[in-house]
């Protein structure tokens, strides 16, 4: 043990003394972690910026100021569009779907007494999977000869195609996965959201003759998870935009980009291309997107705290 | 309307036969792809592409199929990997985000606000955006293609500390002040009397780090090439490069065997699990 550097409080020194002690001892417990958060994060997402303002390639000895070179780049890359709307059509498929199953499966399992337990297990192992080995499992799965989705599909009369190499359903069966997986996460926090609802609201909505599921939906649980849900949109949306595995192992950004999402490109141009300078004004794409999101996030609870 | 009366009403009949209808198919849903996966892990090779799908195979492949992914592969290596990769991990957390949390939540300190709004910052950036100027750093310091170079980025946990901050703030003062008054140093405190207390908030984001360094891939594929350096996911990676895609039985036998410890564990501590991703939602 290291006590002796930082001696106790007995005797007690005089005010001034100990106000240095213990800033002394606060600096002494808080500096490696200090330093870690520096080296590790902050000081990396500054320098990506930076990076983003030159034309250094991964390896090359001399390195150029390029100001907003790589982001005018972008702008004229057909790839880099495809992308960005690639990725605006991912979360715009995963997050309204999760969020609305999410809200349906713990709304329906609070809604009764019996295998409540059973049913958030089922909806909740996904999100404790490791999405990479089940990609694989869904890899098999849209196997367009013996999968279970064409199976399943054939059996029912609906149309079967090849999922995962048809550019028009790749990204959505990517999506299909993504919904998967997110569903749990998004019905947990609903659940959370639900128990917060203080009982006597619902007896004072009776009273004043709301007494129906769906006028007790309306007047009490939906304005009441109103924070829970911007919650989980956002969570649900940056998740979303974060989508990398399944594109790297099922389809590589293909069929003709048609999966290709941002932080692939940023994966291919940064670490295959060695393009670092590029690949760090994509991430900086990417970042100012999850920016953007926590802001409207923050925006819209304080609104709501407002006149509330 | 539906008052609840001893006997079911028809109607709340109805509805819980909607109820079980609609989260039965759901479950169903949720559940298949891990059925299927331990389906297709017992069958020869023969079956699973047999035009009719049976749950169980006629002929049992179990040994074949677990036995090529633990011998085609070295699959036990990249769960070994798995297992120190997130203890090593989760250990360095820890040690860092303790001390700093308690300094954060107790001590009167010129920077504290600071540092705090430093580390909320810091949950807002997601771990890829890191990426590049870290892989320069490994780089640079000559150390790519090693464990250091997988644990390193996960060592400090922005989230760690502002978790442990929140729950240090609910332990009372006094408890602080009698043991600086028993002669306790402040590094004592922070392990003797702060850790104690926070034993609960301490497993809860244990489980998150174990499930998300057990599951993370990004990072590992940027930094590893060694086969044997791979944690599950990469590793399994390797191994479906390796194999072609053909051999779907010992695919399958190894990511049941990698999603295996993260499912047992839900399973035997579901209400952990539920309680600590509840807590955050983050990442």
């Amino acid at each position: 043990m290291v006590d002796a550097a930082f001696p106790s409080a007995r005797p007690r020194p005089s005010r001034r003394a100990g106000a240095a002690l213990e800033a002394a001892a606060a600096w002494t417990l808080a500096g490696p972690a200090v330093a870690l958060m520096w080296t590790m994060l902050l000081g990396p997402a500054l320098a990506v910026v930076g990076l983003s303002l030159t034309d250094w390639e991964f390896g090359m000895p001399t390195i150029g100021w390029a100001g907003l070179d790589n982001y005018f780049e972008m702008a004229g890359d057909r790839v880099f569009w495809v992308t960005l709307r690639n990725t605006l059509v991912y979360v715009a498929f995963v997050v309204p779907l999760s969020v609305f199953l999410g809200l349906g499966v713990a709304l329906l399992i609070e809604a009764g007494a019996t295998l409540r337990g059973f049913y958030r297990a089922a909806f909740f192992l996904p999100v404790t999977s490791t999405l990479l080995a089940m990609a694989l499992v869904f890899q098999f799965a849209f196997h367009p000869s013996v999968g279970a989705v064409n199976r399943t599909f054939a059996w029912l009369g609906l149309p079967t195609t090849d999922w995962l190499r048809n550019p028009d359903t790749a990204l959505f069966a990517l999506g299909a996965i993504g919904i998967w997986q997110a569903v749990g996460l998004s019905m947990v926090l609903f659940l959370a959201g639900l128990k917060a609802i203080p009982r006597d609201l619902y007896e004072s909505a009776a009273i004043d003759g709301a007494d129906g599921p769906w006028e007790r939906f309306r007047r009490v649980t939906w304005p009441m998870l109103g924070p829970a849900t911007v919650f989980v949109v956002t969570i649900t949306a940056i998740r979303s935009f974060q989508v990398f595995d399944t594109v790297a192992v099922l389809t590589d950004g293909g069929p003709n980009k048609a999966t290709s999402v941002l932080l692939y490109q940023m994966y291919q141009e940064g670490f295959s291309f060695l393009r670092s300078a590029y690949a760090a004004a994509l991430t900086c794409v990417f970042l100012g997107f999850v920016l953007l999101l926590t802001w409207l996030q923050v925006k819209l609870l304080d609104r709501r705290t407002h006149y509330a | 309307m539906d008052r609840m009366t001893r006997r079911m009403s028809p109607a709340a009949f109805a509805f819980a036969a909607f109820r079980h209808a609609v989260l039965g198919l759901g479950s169903v849903l949720m559940l298949a792809p891990f059925v299927l996966m331990v389906a297709i892990s017992l069958k020869p090779p023969g079956e699973i592409f047999a035009p009719v799908f049976t749950l169980l195979p006629e002929t049992w492949a179990i040994w074949e199929n677990y036995g090529a992914a633990f011998q085609r592969q070295p699959l036990a290596r990249f769960l070994f990997n798995g297992f120190a990769i997130t203890f090593a991990i989760f250990a360095l957390q820890a040690l860092t985000a303790l001390p700093c949390a308690y300094a954060l939540a107790k001590l009167r300190w010129r920077g504290r606000e600071t540092t705090f709004v430093f580390v909320l910052l810091g949950l807002l950036i997601p771990p890829q955006v890191t990426a590049i100027p870290l892989y320069i750093l490994m780089w640079q310091l000559g150390i790519l293609d090693t464990y250091a170079a997988i644990v390193m980025p996960s060592a400090i946990s922005v989230f760690g500390i502002f978790l442990m901050r929140q729950f240090f703030r609910t332990v009372p003062d006094d408890l602080i002040h009698a043991a600086r008054l028993d002669g306790l140093g402040e590094f004592a405190i922070v392990w003797r009397i702060m850790l104690p207390t926070a034993i609960p908030a301490l497993i809860a984001f244990g489980i998150l780090s174990f499930v998300w360094n057990w599951n993370e891939f990004f990072w590992p594929l940027i930094v590893v090439q060694s086969e044997e350096l791979a944690p599950p996911p990469l590793g399994i990676v390797f191994f479906a490069n390796a194999e072609a895609g053909t051999a779907y039985g010992p695919l399958m036998a190894a990511a049941t065997v990698v999603n295996a410890p993260l499912v047992l564990a839900f399973l035997f501590a579901q209400r952990w699990f539920i309680d600590g991703v509840t807590m955050t939602g983050v990442k």
